[in-house]
């Protein structure tokens, strides 16, 4: 088995309670199920949608941000597959994509000597 | 886990109540805002970290600490409610003060004065409900829209429009000052009365009865029948219809969704429990000098209720009810509905003459029920020819295909019998 990481690019926000509900809903549901099937390693942590940008190679320039309600990592979560066709198969099911938003899957590099 | 059906729409309601009540009512729009971003905030964390163990005061402390940020961000560039700036001008937004504004006790206010404030008389009746609807109960437009069968736009105009309204009176309805109360509070029901309605009798496309908007409409009675200048006998009186109507709906409509009239639903069906306490409640209705139209219509739910049969229904009782009620509110559907208990009490003979009595019956031109009355009562002296013609007409003016379907029923009934002995229902949606 290798490791993976989903990172969550939000789509757009929910715009009535209902749906807000339906997707947290779906979310929950579809968490669940990837961890039934042993591929959820670790559920991560969600993100604030704020913060800081730091940057500079000497000096350091330290912005706010990023503010955007869509298009920015919403959260993570460590995935257990045996290769990234898998993995990609397990992001499948996330609700994210009907909402506009989308999943990185990204393997986690092996550290060898 | 699963989220409790229209969790986030009910809890809508309260934190737009209580930030509305921070924020002033001319800020409803960032109540609004704030609130949908505590619904973002549970689906970006509830995923991760679980449902917490009570989810409503999870959102509700949530909302309270983004009011804060936005009071502490914009405190100096907007005028918030009156009391909330002149305290946050001298304490420099010290977020305790809300405190008292999260409190059980506190919200179910919020959420009545709101409730007064959405049925400011300036408002036209249909604005008021469209207004609850979406402030009080979390519809949005397109839930609106799809419960009144009507365009989002037109939906979305009233809406917008009826918030500018209320967002020039710069202040939430009192609810301390009885006198205010007391002028305001038939609005309130009437508003509530016609939601129920609009869910019981409504003429959405897909369905007949949409018993959400039932629901909410007991939900909001329930929210006046805590506080004490409230519960008024008319609000008892009100919620006593609601219930009786309410207990009947497992027997009105069935699971393919087919709407039965009175006389030909199964009884046994009906809410028992639900009857109990509708009873009880018109009994404590009546503990006052005031008699008011949900008093007489939840006493003509109450005769239906405990009738065994149709047959076994006290017809004679029931068309006093009528003549009361015409009395207090009179209406053409309320006189066809006098005129069908005539013709349950004396024969369709006089139910035919009663409809005919009938002033301007140009009004109910629209109404599929006059004429299917009209064809349930020719059928059953005998003119199969008449009854047809009529359930003709009534097809042509259904509102939906529940009702289509039944007069349907009732046409094939007509011409493959054409046979009065057959067991008519009732000749009305149930009421």
């Amino acid at each position: 088995m290798s490791e993976f990481v989903f990172l969550y690019v939000n789509g757009e926000p929910p715009a009535t309670p209902e749906q807000a509900q339906q997707m947290t809903q779906r979310w929950m549901t579809w968490m669940h199920e990837l961890a039934e099937s042993g591929h959820l390693k670790d559920r991560g942590v969600p993100l604030e949608r704020t913060g800081k940008v730091v940057s500079g190679t000497t000096s350091k320039t330290v912005t706010d941000g990023p503010f955007a309600e869509k298009d920015i990592v919403s959260g993570f979560s460590l995935i257990l597959a045996k290769d990234i066709d898998e993995a990609v198969e397990c992001s499948l099911g996330c609700p994210i994509f009907s909402a506009g938003g989308a999943v990185e899957v990204r393997p986690v590099r092996q550290l060898t000597m | 886990m699963e989220l409790s059906d229209h969790l986030f729409r009910r809890e809508a309601g309260r934190m737009v109540a209580v930030l509305t009540r921070i924020f002033g009512v001319h800020n409803m729009a960032l109540a609004e805002d704030v609130v949908q971003d505590a619904f973002c905030r549970a689906m970006d964390v509830w995923p991760f970290q679980g449902v917490p163990d009570n989810p409503s005061a999870w959102l509700m402390a949530t909302a309270k600490r983004r009011a804060i940020d936005v009071l502490r961000r914009e405190h100096t560039a907007q005028a918030f409610a009156p009391a909330l700036s002149a305290a946050l001008d001298e304490d420099g937004a010290d977020p305790s003060i809300l405190d008292a504004c999260f409190e059980t006790e506190a919200i179910v206010d919020d959420q009545l004065r709101m409730m007064f404030t959405c049925c400011h008389p300036r408002l036209p009746e249909t604005s008021q409900v469209a207004l609850m609807l979406n402030v009080l109960c979390g519809f949005s437009v397109a839930e609106v829209a799809h419960a009144f069968v009507e365009t989002h736009t037109a939906v979305e105009k009233r809406i917008v429009r009826a918030k500018h309204v209320l967002a020039s009176l710069r202040h939430v309805f009192d609810v301390d000052i009885e006198a205010d109360v007391e002028r305001r509070l038939p609005v309130v029901h009437r508003a509530i009365y016609l939601l129920f309605n609009h869910g019981y009798h409504g003429a959405s496309p897909e369905s007949a009865v949409r018993i959400e908007l039932c629901q909410e409409a007991m939900r909001l009675i329930a929210l006046l029948q805590v506080h004490p200048r409230m519960r008024t006998p008319a609000t008892n009186a009100l919620a006593a219809l609601c219930c009786l109507h309410a207990a009947r709906l497992p027997g009105r409509l069935d699971d393919a969704g087919a709407v039965h009239p009175l006389g030909a639903q199964d009884r046994t069906l009906w809410d028992r429990a639900m009857i109990k306490d509708g009873l009880e409640l018109l009994d404590r209705s009546a503990r006052g000098r005031m008699l008011t139209e949900y008093h007489v219509e939840a006493a003509i739910a109450a005769v239906h209720a405990e009738a065994p049969a149709l047959a076994a229904t006290d017809w004679v009782r029931i068309v006093e009810l009528y003549d009361m009620l015409m009395a207090i509110r009179p209406s053409p559907v309320v006189a066809l509905h006098r005129a069908i208990a005539i013709g349950e009490r004396d024969g369709p003979e006089h139910g035919l003459a009663a409809i005919a009595a009938i002033e301007r019956p140009d009004r109910l031109a629209r109404y599929p029920f006059y004429s299917a009355a009209l064809g349930e009562l020719e059928l059953r002296r005998g003119a199969a020819n008449r009854a047809h013609t009529y359930f003709l007409d009534a097809l042509s003016v259904a509102r939906n295909e529940t009702e289509r379907q039944f007069f349907r029923q009732r046409i094939e009934t007509v011409l493959s019998v054409g046979n009065p002995t057959i067991a008519s229902p009732l000749p009305s949606p149930d009421r």
